[in-house]
This record gives structure tokens, sequence and C-alpha cells, in this order.
């Protein structure tokens, strides 16, 4: 349980996906922008990076039972890509309401590496099967929290009146994040004093 | 499609468009693995490699692949270089092979290469696909390496492991860890926001959808419209 626990929180804080890992950069600059794009964007990543995890956690045993360990890069995104299609097209068909919310980010999400990421980690960190689960989800948790507090910011900035012309739009953006990415570290040496 | 100079299209990833510093693509790694110089070259090289390699396979089978399914196959070719290319650093280049983990692996996903497959390489001949793959890999290996020198030279002192400084400053740990990494990358794009645009170069203005040249990659992908 302890175990689970250090995973968890050690994913959603100090190891964050976005801001000390670097993984899913891309849509954190990108979606962040609006609040509700965020949330959706969030709510979509925490769903199929649990998915994969779950799907590719069977698919790992498989390919080191039959020593193709090397197929696991181009095995594991096509399979993301697969579901990820596959999820799509059930949610339209089943569940238009969440489609309408989730959906459209899906396509996104297949290209992100953090998705990829996540499944490659748990295999490099020889999760088992409910590690893995709790590492994706804590994982998309981390970047629900992240985006969230990085939109709130990115509100700020574009209110904000004398940034200098060369700094203007993205790279006053990066400059931002890399102070939010500063206030993660005080989560550094958490898990440590919190599980003693 | 209209002839090209070879030599145009290869100064063009390298300078015009360079993928990081003006589309801004390719992110993640980046930042990521540009704590030391020469993980910056390391990354860039898997990368270049694999742009060649994809973009020349990928010209040479641009008319037997349907449009519908064109991303899912681009990406298994993409994902098969890489592959390659991990198995030659796990095997003659283990320390780097180390120190860019999953991010070697990652390169499957890294949107530059998706992005020059999709705009270029499938319009355009193999000679010049390769060009192309050429020029951007080294405009994006070149990125890495200023990139990694900063943050070692400032962050450790060192450059390429030896000691360069000799204490005239101290080093600044802040620049080899991660907010340090966005810090110089948003330093660097203002850099070229500042002296490009003089000289013709048009910087992408935002990470909105909408400027990404890969917009249309993303295959019936609605989320660029319908946020705003």
């Amino acid at each position: 349980m302890k175990e689970i626990a250090v995973i968890l929180v050690s994913a959603i804080l100090v190891n964050n996906f976005v801001l000390s890992k670097f993984l899913g950069v891309c849509s954190f600059l990108g979606v962040s922008k609006s609040t509700s794009a965020s949330l959706g964007m969030s709510g979509a990543v925490i769903f199929v990076m649990v998915l994969a995890s779950a799907v590719t956690y069977p698919i790992n045993i498989l390919l080191d039972q039959n020593n193709l360990g090397y197929l696991r890069t181009i095995v594991f995104i096509l399979v993301i890509a697969a579901l990820v299609q596959f999820v799509e097209i059930v949610i339209k068909k089943y569940m238009p309401g969440l489609y309408s919310s989730l959906g459209i980010y899906l396509p996104l999400i297949t290209t992100n590496c953090a998705v990829l990421g996540v499944a490659l980690l748990n295999v490099e960190e020889s999760y088992n099967f409910i590690q893995s689960i709790v590492n994706a989800f804590g994982a998309g948790v981390g970047y629900t929290i992240a985006i969230l507090m990085f939109a709130g910011v990115r509100e700020r900035i574009t209110n904000a009146t004398g940034i200098p012309k060369a700094f203007q739009g993205v790279p006053i953006t990066l400059i931002a994040a890399s102070i939010v990415s500063v206030s993660f570290f005080g989560f550094a040496g958490i898990v440590e004093g919190l599980f003693q | 499609m209209k002839k090209q100079s070879l030599w145009k299209v290869f100064f063009n990833g390298i300078l015009k468009e360079n993928p990081v510093l003006v589309l801004l693509l390719g992110t993640c790694p980046t930042l990521a693995v540009t704590t030391q110089a020469v993980n910056g070259i390391g990354m860039g090289l898997a990368a270049t490699v694999v742009l060649v390699g994809s973009n020349v396979a990928i010209s040479l089978i641009k008319k037997l692949v349907p449009d519908s399914v064109r991303i899912p196959i681009y990406i298994t070719v993409i994902a098969a270089f890489v592959t390659v290319v991990q198995m030659i650093c796990e095997a003659y280049a283990y320390s780097v092979y180390q120190a860019l983990g999953i991010f070697l692996p990652l390169i499957v996903v890294n949107c530059i290469i998706l992005a020059r497959a999709e705009m270029f390489a499938s319009k355009n001949s193999v000679l010049a696909s390769a060009v192309d793959g050429l020029g951007m890999g080294l405009g994006f290996t070149c990125v890495l390496l200023v990139m990694g020198s900063i943050r070692e030279i400032l962050g450790a002192g060192t450059w390429f492991g030896m000691p360069i400084t000799n204490g005239a400053i101290d080093p600044m740990v802040f620049f080899m860890l991660p907010p340090g990494g966005f810090f110089v990358f948003g330093i660097l794009v203002a850099l070229v926001n500042h002296f490009g645009t003089k000289r013709g170069l048009k910087p992408r203005k935002s990470f909105d959808c909408d400027a990404c040249p890969s917009k249309n990659a993303c295959q019936n992908c609605q989320s660029c419209n319908k946020e705003a």
C-alpha cells in the first residue's frame, strides 16, 4: 500500500510529467490558453494514459516471452493509436455527451509523447499491473494540475502590458512555464518526508 | 511539384524554417535532453538519421499509400527507423543511449518527423526529401547543441565534460534543472524573434494550432478549430 502511495505522490507532484520530465510539453503549451480546453484535454489524457498502461502491460509480457523486446516501440505506438481510434468511435456512438467534451482531444493524444512515455516508463521501472495503472493515473493527475495552474498564469500574461516586443507571445509563455516549474521543486523530498 | 534547388531545401531546415526555433516543433526533446551538450548532439543526430530514413522511405511509397490511412503508415515507418537507431545506439554509443533514456524511443512521436513526412516527403522526390530530412535534422541538432552548451556551461561550468569557466562564473544549478530548460528556450526564441524578423524570418507567434505547420497532419482532428 505504501509503495502505491509513493508512486502516486511522486507521479503527481515530485516527478511531474510536464514540468520535470518534459513529456507532453507541446499540448501543455498549446491547450493551456483556455481553462475549459485544459480541463477537457486533461480528462482525455488521464483516460487514455490509464487505458494505454492497462493494454500495453500484457502486450509487454507477451513480447518479453517471445524475445521480441526490440519491437516494443513499434508495437506500443500502433496499439496506442489503434486504441485511441477505437475509443473515439465507441464514445461517439454510445456517449455523445462525453464525446463532445472529450472526443475532440482524443486524436491529438495519439502522438502525444506523454502517453507513449508513460507506457515505456512502466516497462523501464518494471512496475506490476496495479503499479502501472497507479503511475499512469498519477501522471495524468499531475498533467492536470500543471496545465490548470498554467492556464491561470497565462490568462494574466495575456492581459499584461509592458512585455518587451521580442518576448511577446511564445517567449514570455516559456519563461512563465519556467517559473511555474520552479514552484514544483518545492515538492522535492516530500515523498521521503511523508512516508518514512 | 516545382523544382527547388537542393541547397535551398537544405538551408531551409537549418535557418529559415528551423524546426525548433522558428516552427516551434519538437519542444519536448529539446527541453529534456539538453542538460549537457553531448546529449544534445546525440539526440540531434539520432533524430537526423530517423528523419532522413523516414523521409526517403515515405517519399518512395507516397503513391502507394491511401490518403485515409497515411498517418498510421507514416508512424509505422518512423517507428521502424527509430528502432534501428535505438539498436545502433545501444550497441555503439551506450552512454548516449543511457543518457537519452526514454527520449530515444520517443523520437517516434517527435512532431518534427511526422510534420516533414506530411508536409514534404509525401509531395516531393526522393532526393529532395533526403536533403530536406538532412537539413531539418541538422537544424534540430544545431539548436540542441546551442541549448545544451548554454545549459552545461552556466549550470555546471563545463563543456562536453571539460571544465572551461574555471570558477569565473559560479555554476548555477538552475540551468541544469527543468526550469532552466524552459528559461533558456524562451530566451532563444526571443532572440530569434528580435533578430530574425528583420531578416525576413517568420517565427510562429503562438503555440495555437492555427499557426501549426502540421495542422493538417492531425488526422480528422477538430480540436484546433473548436477551441478559441
